[in-house]
């Protein structure tokens, strides 16, 4: 990348409560936020960020992401005024289904009450766009504004593409991230049919008993800014985007190509782009969904590309504490994971207690750990996201010096 | 639907549709504007949504770009129900 892209904010909002830095410190302290087998966002209020007459404007999805921004935004200090002419400003903004529980509501109504009385809110809420279009509208970012899906990659690709338009110099500065809302009847029952939910409930990636993921929902936004400019206006650093990687396993609608050769690649070209070595890399988010198939062809793909690099990393989940946050996954894990790098630690995998054969790295059980950054540099990271449909997206993610 | 639809009943059924869609109250005078109380063209296809089931009338979108004031649509929807 020859211009360099920064992290200056951070926001979230996650089953383990509202904040970015409560998701990172109750991670970290070992706290889950999954509670009767789902991960849901009890603590967030729509109303404590917006009006009664925005909250019915916009989709949970939506309500989610303007919460997460917002966060990010003050953090970047940008609350008062955008440091970019707006039309500098990118927002791009990941899902996976968008606004479903709009959908389903008014599914009901066409069915018991008529098509004459389906909302005319319904398609603006329910477009999977809608969550970065509202966040545009709500602070003016008039440059290129879009949505992305790609199922449970979709967070991860939104950052990825967003660090493109920086560094291609289509923006100084772009706010991404992604948002989920899909604890509904209708995705609850077709994830359960796909017999890719736990039944247990519990989720614990990599560990042999692991049955499937649990669903979460949620939102995390980054601000990114072009390195020169921020340096300029002052900005204070939390992480660095050094490289993204994206590919797809063309293999299968659902599974993913067991031997992760796919997610091998998207890791090799996150590392290629960052200009960086196995040897480099201090700790990984994993995808780690608590999926059977997920989990065996992750560590898989973290072996054929990094090597024997690869057992000496430690690598955990943080759907461990949270649960699936699916379109949101990848931003919430990259928000988390510039936390971790920036205080020098690595949160754990939760809920880790049985080995399972093959799955043999090093997982980071059940406690956090410190971070020692190598080579004397700030720690760099892969933060891994990978979706039905077979899309990989990787992010490479350097701490704050 | 009512035999009859009286003013009344069309003022009570648009003011507590427009309380729904944001304006408070007080707000809500026959004068008063949507554009001064932030009732846009998705709020007036909610409203003609409310009215329709209410009173059997339909706001059409010619219809819409005309009313510019709560006193239009009031009067707008009685000489349709009438």
């Amino acid at each position: 990348m020859t211009r360099r892209v920064v992290i200056t904010g951070v926001g979230a909002v996650t089953p383990l409560g509202v904040g970015a830095r409560t998701l990172h410190q109750r991670w970290t302290a070992g706290a889950c936020g999954i509670d009767d087998g789902e991960g849901a966002c009890t603590d967030f209020d729509p109303t404590t960020v917006m009006s009664a007459k925005e909250a019915r404007r916009s989709d949970r999805f939506t309500q989610l992401a303007v919460a997460a921004c917002d966060e990010a935004l003050g953090d970047a200090g940008w609350d008062s005024e955008l440091p970019y002419a707006p039309e500098r400003v990118g927002c791009v903004l990941g899902t996976g289904i968008g606004g479903i529980g709009t959908l389903e509501a008014n599914h009901v109504t066409l069915l018991e009450q008529g098509p004459e009385r389906v909302s005319p809110l319904a398609v603006p809420l329910m477009m999977s766009n809608a969550g970065a279009a509202a966040l545009s509208m709500r602070h003016g970012l008039r440059g290129q504004v879009y949505g992305i899906v790609s199922a449970c990659a979709a967070g991860a690709h939104a950052i990825g593409a967003a660090a493109r338009m920086v560094t291609a110099g289509d923006a100084d500065a772009v706010v991404t991230g992604g948002s989920e809302a899909a604890l509904t009847p209708l995705a609850r029952a077709a994830f359960a049919s796909l017999d890719a939910t736990s039944t247990s409930g519990i989720s614990r990636p990599f560990d042999k008993r692991r049955d499937g993921f649990v669903m979460g929902e949620g939102a995390a936004v980054l601000v990114l800014e072009d390195a020169e400019k921020a340096a300029a206006r002052g900005a204070t650093v939390l992480g660095e985007v050094l490289g993204y990687g994206a590919t797809s396993d063309a293999y299968h609608l659902t599974a993913p190509d067991p031997e992760g050769t796919g997610a091998a690649a998207a890791i090799r070209l996150a590392l290629e782009d960052a200009g960086l070595e196995p040897g480099d890399i201090d700790y990984v988010n994993a995808h780690g969904t608590s999926t059977p198939l997920n989990d065996r062809s992750e560590t898989a793909a973290l072996k054929a590309a990094l090597g024997a690099r690869a057992h000496e990393i430690p690598v955990s989940s943080t759907k461990s504490a949270i649960g699936h946050l699916l379109g949101a996954a990848g931003a919430v894990e990259a928000a988390a994971t510039v936390l971790a790098l920036r205080d020098r630690v690595a949160p754990p995998t939760l809920g880790y207690g049985e080995p399972d054969e093959g799955l043999d790295l090093d997982y980071v059980p059940n406690a956090a750990r410190p971070l020692t950054p190598r080579n004397g540099r700030p720690p760099v990271a892969l933060s891994n996201s990978f979706g039905f449909g077979g899309h990989n997206a990787v992010l490479c993610l350097g701490g704050a010096s | 639907m009512p035999a009859t639809v009286t003013a009344e009943q069309v003022e009570t059924v648009v003011y507590d549709a427009l309380v729904e869609l944001g304006p408070t109250r007080d707000q809500l005078t026959r004068d008063a504007t949507f554009e001064s109380l932030d009732v846009d063209s998705l709020d007036l296809a909610e409203l003609s949504q409310v009215v329709e089931e209410h009173f059997g009338v339909r706001l059409k979108g010619d219809d819409v770009a005309k009313i510019k004031t709560v006193g239009d649509a009031l009067d707008l929807i009685i000489a349709r129900a009438a």
